[in-house]
C-alpha cells in the first residue's frame, strides 16, 4: 500500500492543528484517525510514492512498500533528510544494501531572496523582467 | 449536509496553482505589484512547498539556453522545438520563453538549488539543453522565493479551484472549496493567471490496481487548467497533442540521463537497435524525420513498430553503456572510481525524481552495470510544458509576435483578464520546469501591466449567482447524504456514481476508442465518434457524482475537469484528418502526414451557454526560420 504508517512510531503529531504528513501530501492522501490518533493513507492506489510524507514525518513513522501489482516484496528505500543533504538507504530483495548521500540546498532554509540579490529596474512597459538583464548575465535581453 | 460558509476574497491579481509557473508568476508579479500598490493572491489545491509535477524533486533542469556563454542562440532553441513537434509550434512564444529562461535558472541557483559544476566552474550538461542538479528540494526552494515575495498571508493552500468567475465575457476570478474545512471560496480579481498544470488519469494507466497512482505524470494534476480555460470560453490550441513518454517500464523512472549522459542504447529483445534498423522509416516523416535529434514521437514510433512485430520487450542497455564509459579510463584505479561515480549518479537520477524506480530495481535485484532494464511507452498525458503542446491560445509579446498572435498582453488568453502559463498555455512545448517558471514570470509582469493600464474594475456579483454556484459545486455531498442509506453498502448504489468508478469509466472508454495503451495508441474517425457517444452518457452521469467527504468532493471535480480535457482531445483528433505524431497517436484511417493541408494549428472554443464546440485551422506564422 504505497506509503504506510508504523503505529508504534506515529504520535499523531501531538494533536497539533494539522499533522505534518497531512500538511505536505500533494495528493491529500494522509489522514488522521481521530480515535487512535494515528495517521494513514486514505487512498493507496492514488499514491505517487513521492516520499514527501516520509521525508517530513518528525517521528520517522512513514515508510513505503512498493506497489503490490508489479513490485516483488522485500525491498525498501529509506531517506533521512536534513537541512542541507539527504541520505538514502536502498535495501535489495536479496539483502544487499547501498547508501547514497546527496546535497539538497546551498542556502539556509527560509532565506531565498526573491530578487537573488540583483537589482535592475526595467520599465513595466517592455518585455524585460525584474532582475534582468543582470540575472541573465548578458548586456541586454534578446529581441529580434 | 453540513453548513458551508462562503468566504469572499478581493484581490488585484489572482494566481491559480502553486507549481513552477505559478511560483514564477508570483515572484515577478509581487515585484511590480509592490511598486503599484497592488495585491497578489495565490491559490493551490496542495501546499506549494511540494505541489505539482516537481513535488518529489527533479534531477535535471531541462531548458537552459546558455546565452551568456554564447553556447546556443534563441533560434537554435526554436528550431529544436519546432522540429520536435513536427512543425507545430508558436515561434514567438518559444523564443519569448527562451530569452528569459536562463535568468530563472540563475535565480534558482541563488535561492539555493545545487546545480552540478565541472572543475572549471561551468554547469554540467546532461544534453545540449539540460543541466544536472541535486534537485531533491527544487520545489521547496522555488516555492520559498514565491512565498517570500507575495507573503504567506496571501497564499491559500488546500483550496481546490473548480470554476472561473465570468462577468460580461471577462474573467473576474475563480471559485473553489477548501479540502480541510467547510468553506466555499469566491476569489474576485482584476486579472487571473491560470497555472494549474496538465492532466493525468484521462486514459487508463498500465497499472491495474494499487499502482494506478504511479503514472509518470503526477496523479494530482487532473486537468484543472484545461477545464478552467475551456469553461471561460478561451480559444484552445493543440488539444490533439498528447505526450507519451518512454520510460523504464512500470515505475516510469527517467531515461534522460541514460540516453544523454551515459550514451546508452535501447534495443529490442533480440539486441537490435531500432533507431538504426528502422532508420528508413524516418523518411516517411520528412522533413521532421530527417532532423537531429529525431523527434520524440518518432523515436517512440520506431520502438512501437518493433513491439508490434513481436520483438519486445524493449531494453535500455545500461550495462553496455556503463562498461563503455569505464573502459574509456585506462588506469584501473581511476576506472573503479569512475564506475562508483556512475553508479551513484544513476541512482540519484531515480532518487531525486522517481523513487518508485529505485524500489523496483531493488526489489528485482537490478544492478544496472550488470543487466539491462525494460523500457516502455507510458499512457497518454496532457502536459503542454513538456513534449506535449495542449493548452490555451495566448498572446505573444509585442516585439516578437506577428499581428495574428498579438492582442496586447503577453500570455493573455482570448478572454480579457485571463492569462495562462506552464502546462496551461499551448503551442509552446519544451519549456519544462525552468521555462514554465520563466513563462510564469512573463505572464506575471504582463498581468500587472494590464491591471495598471486598463484599470479593470472588480466585479459586482449578485449573491443569487454565487449561491447557485455554491449549490452546484457542493451537490455531490448533498447527493451522497440523500441516498447513502438506499442500499446496504455505500459504494454500490443506483442513485449515484462515486468518483473512482466515474474515473475508471472515463479511462476505459478513452483507452479503447481514443488510442490508449490497450489499442497501441491507434484510433480512427469511427472509433472517435463512438468515444463521443460514450462521453455524452458520462457527462450526463457527472450530474450524479457523489462524495462522502471533502476529499471525495475534490475527486468528483477532478474528474469533471478530466472529462473536458478528454472531449477536447477526442474532438481535436477527429478534426485533424491526418497522422502527424505517430508514436503519440496513430489515426489508422488517415495514416500519413499531410503537410499540404494540415501544417496548421487546430484551435477550438467551447460555448458554455450552448454546449457547442467550434474547431478551426489557424496558420503557422514563422518568425525565425
Ligand atoms: C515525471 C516528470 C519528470 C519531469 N522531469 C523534468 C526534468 O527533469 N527537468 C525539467 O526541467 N522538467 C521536468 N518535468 C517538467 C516540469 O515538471 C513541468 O514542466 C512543470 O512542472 C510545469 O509547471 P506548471 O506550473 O505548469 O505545473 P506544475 O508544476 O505541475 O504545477 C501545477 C500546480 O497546480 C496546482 N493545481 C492543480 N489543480 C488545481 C486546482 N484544481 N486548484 C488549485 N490548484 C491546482 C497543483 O497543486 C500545482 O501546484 C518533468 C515532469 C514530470 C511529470
Ligand atoms: S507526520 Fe508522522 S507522526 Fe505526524 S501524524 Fe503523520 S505519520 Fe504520524
Ligand atoms: S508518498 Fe507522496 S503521494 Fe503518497 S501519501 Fe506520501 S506524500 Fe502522498
Amino acid at each position: 500500500m504505497p506509503s504506510f504508517v508504523r503505529p508504534d512510531k506515529c504520535d499523531g503529531c501531538k494533536a497539533l492543528d494539522k499533522t505534518a504528513c497531512q500538511f505536505i501530501c500533494p495528493n491529500d492522501l494522509m489522514a488522521l484517525n481521530t480515535d487512535t490518533m494515528k495517521a494513514y493513507n486514505q487512498e493507496p492506489h492514488q499514491c505517487w510514492e513521492c516520499y514527501c510524507c516520509v521525508k517530513i514525518c518528525p517521528q520517522g513513522a512513514i515508510d513505503v512498500r512498493g506497489y503490490a501489482d508489479f513490485v516483488p516484496m522485500g525491498a525498501s528505500v529509506v531517506p533521512l533528510r536534513s537541512t542541507d543533504s539527504i541520505m538514502w538507504t536502498v535495501k535489495f530483495r536479496n539483502g544487499s544494501v547501498k547508501r547514497f548521500k546527496f546535497p539538497i540546498r546551498t542556502t539556509p532554509e527560509g532565506e531565498a531572496d526573491p530578487s537573488g540579490g540583483w537589482s535592475t529596474e526595467p520599465s513595466l512597459d517592455d518585455h524585460v523582467l525584474a532582475t534582468e538583464p543582470d540575472s541573465l548575465g548578458t548586456a541586454d535581453v534578446w529581441t529580434q | 449536509m453540513q453548513d458551508f460558509s462562503t468566504v469572499e476574497i478581493e484581490t488585484d491579481l489572482l494566481i491559480l496553482g502553486g507549481g513552477m509557473a505559478a511560483c514564477g508568476a508570483a515572484v515577478e508579479a509581487a515585484h511590480w505589484a509592490k511598486k503599484n500598490g497592488l495585491k497578489v493572491t495565490m491559490v493551490d489545491k496542495a501546499t506549494p512547498d511540494r505541489s505539482g509535477a516537481v513535488a518529489m524533486g527533479l534531477s535535471a533542469i531541462n531548458q537552459y539556453v546558455g546565452l551568456k556563454d554564447g553556447a546556443n542562440t534563441i533560434k537554435d532553441y526554436v528550431d529544436y522545438v519546432r522540429n520536435d513537434l513536427m512543425g507545430i509550434c508558436r515561434e514567438d512564444l518559444v523564443a519569448s520563453i527562451a530569452r528569459h529562461v536562463d535568468s530563472s535558472v540563475h535565480l534558482f541557483e541563488k535561492w539555493g538549488l545545487p546545480i552540478w559544476t565541472d572543475k572549471d566552474g561551468g554547469y554540467v550538461h546532461e544534453g545540449r539543453w539540460q543541466l544536472m542538479i541535486n534537485g531533491e528540494s527544487y520545489k521547496i526552494i522555488v516555492a520559498e522565493a514565491a512565498k517570500n515575495a507575495v507573503g504567506g498571508d496571501n497564499i491559500y493552500d488546500r483550496v481546490f479551484i473548480t470554476e472561473p468567475l465570468m462577468d460580461g465575457g471577462r474573467c473576474v476570478g475563480a471559485v473553489g472549496f477548501s479540502v480541510r474545512e467547510n468553506k466555499f471560496y469566491v476569489f474576485k480579481s482584476k486579472a487571473t493567471i491560470c497555472a494549474m498544470g496538465g492532466a493525468v488519469g484521462v486514459f487508463k494507466p498500465r497499472s491495474t490496481g494499487e499502482g494506478s497512482g504511479r503514472a509518470w505524470y503526477p496523479p494530482f494534476n487532473s486537468g484543472a487548467s484545461a477545464y478552467f480555460t475551456i469553461k471561460a470560453g478561451a480559444e484552445m490550441t493543440c488539444q490533439e497533442v498528447r505526450f507519451i513518454p518512454v520510460r523504464f517500464k512500470d515505475a516510469y523512472g527517467p531515461v534522460g540521463a541514460w540516453f544523454l549522459l551515459f550514451k546508452s542504447q535501447a534495443t529490442n529483445a533480440l539486441g537490435e537497435a531500432y533507431m538504426q534498423t528502422r532508420r528508413g522509416e524516418l523518411d516517411n516523416w520528412a522533413p521532421y524525420g530527417k532532423v537531429k535529434p529525431v523527434p520524440a514521437n518518432l523515436r517512440n514510433y520506431l520502438m512501437l513498430l518493433d513491439v508490434m512485430e513481436g520483438k519486445g520487450p524493449i531494453y535500455m542497455q545500461t550495462a553496455e553503456a556503463i562498461q563503455k564509459i569505464a573502459e574509456s579510463e585506462t588506469d584501473p584505479k581511476k576506472a573503479k572510481k569512475k564506475l562508483k561515480e556512475l553508479e551513484s549518479e544513476a541512482w540519484e537520477d531515480f532518487l531525486d525524481m522517481t523513487i518508485s524506480q529505485a524500489i523496483l530495481w531493488a526489489a528485482t535485484n537490478i544492478q544496472p552495470e550488470e543487466s539491462p532494464s525494460e523500457i516502455a511507452a507510458a499512457e497518454p498525458y496532457f502536459i503542454g510544458s513538456h513534449s506535449g503542446a495542449s493548452g490555451a491560445w495566448v498572446s505573444g509579446p509585442k516585439d516578437l509576435a506577428p499581428d495574428e498572435y498579438f492582442w496586447g498582453y503577453e500570455n493573455m488568453t482570448t478572454i480579457t483578464g485571463l492569462f495562462a502559463a506552464g502546462d496551461a498555455s499551448g503551442a509552446s512545448s519544451h519549456k519544462f520546469s525552468s521555462g514554465s517558471h520563466a513563462e510564469g514570470r512573463i505572464a506575471g509582469k504582463a498581468a500587472i501591466r494590464y491591471i495598471v493600464n486598463e484599470k479593470p474594475p472588480l466585479p459586482n456579483l449578485d449573491s443569487a449567482r454565487i449561491d447557485a454556484l455554491k449549490t452546484r459545486i457542493l451537490k455531490p455531498l448533498a447527493l451522497y447524504d440523500e441516498f447513502k442509506d438506499a442500499t446496504t453498502q455505500t459504494d454500490v448504489n443506483p442513485n449515484y456514481i462515486l468518483p473512482r468508478s466515474y474515473m475508471q469509466r472515463l479511462q476505459k472508454l478513452m483507452d479503447e476508442y481514443a488510442g490508449g495503451v490497450s489499442s497501441q495508441f491507434c484510433t480512427s474517425k469511427t472509433n472517435l465518434n463512438r468515444a463521443l457517444e460514450l462521453l455524452d452518457f458520462l457527462k450526463e452521469d457527472a450530474e450524479n457524482l457523489a462524495a462522502s467527504n471533502l476529499h471525495e468532493l475534490m475527486r468528483c471535480w477532478e474528474n469533471i475537469h478530466r472529462t473536458y480535457q478528454a472531449e477536447a482531445h477526442v474532438r481535436a483528433m477527429l478534426f485533424r484528418d491526418e497522422t502527424r505524431w505517430p508514436g503519440y497517436y496513430f489515426r489508422t484511417d488517415t495514416p500519413k502526414m499531410d503537410n499540404e493541408n494540415w501544417n496548421v494549428f487546430v484551435n477550438c472554443t467551447f460555448d458554455a451557454e450552448t454546449n457547442e464546440w467550434n474547431f478551426k485551422k489557424v496558420p503557422i506564422v514563422t518568425i525565425l526560420s
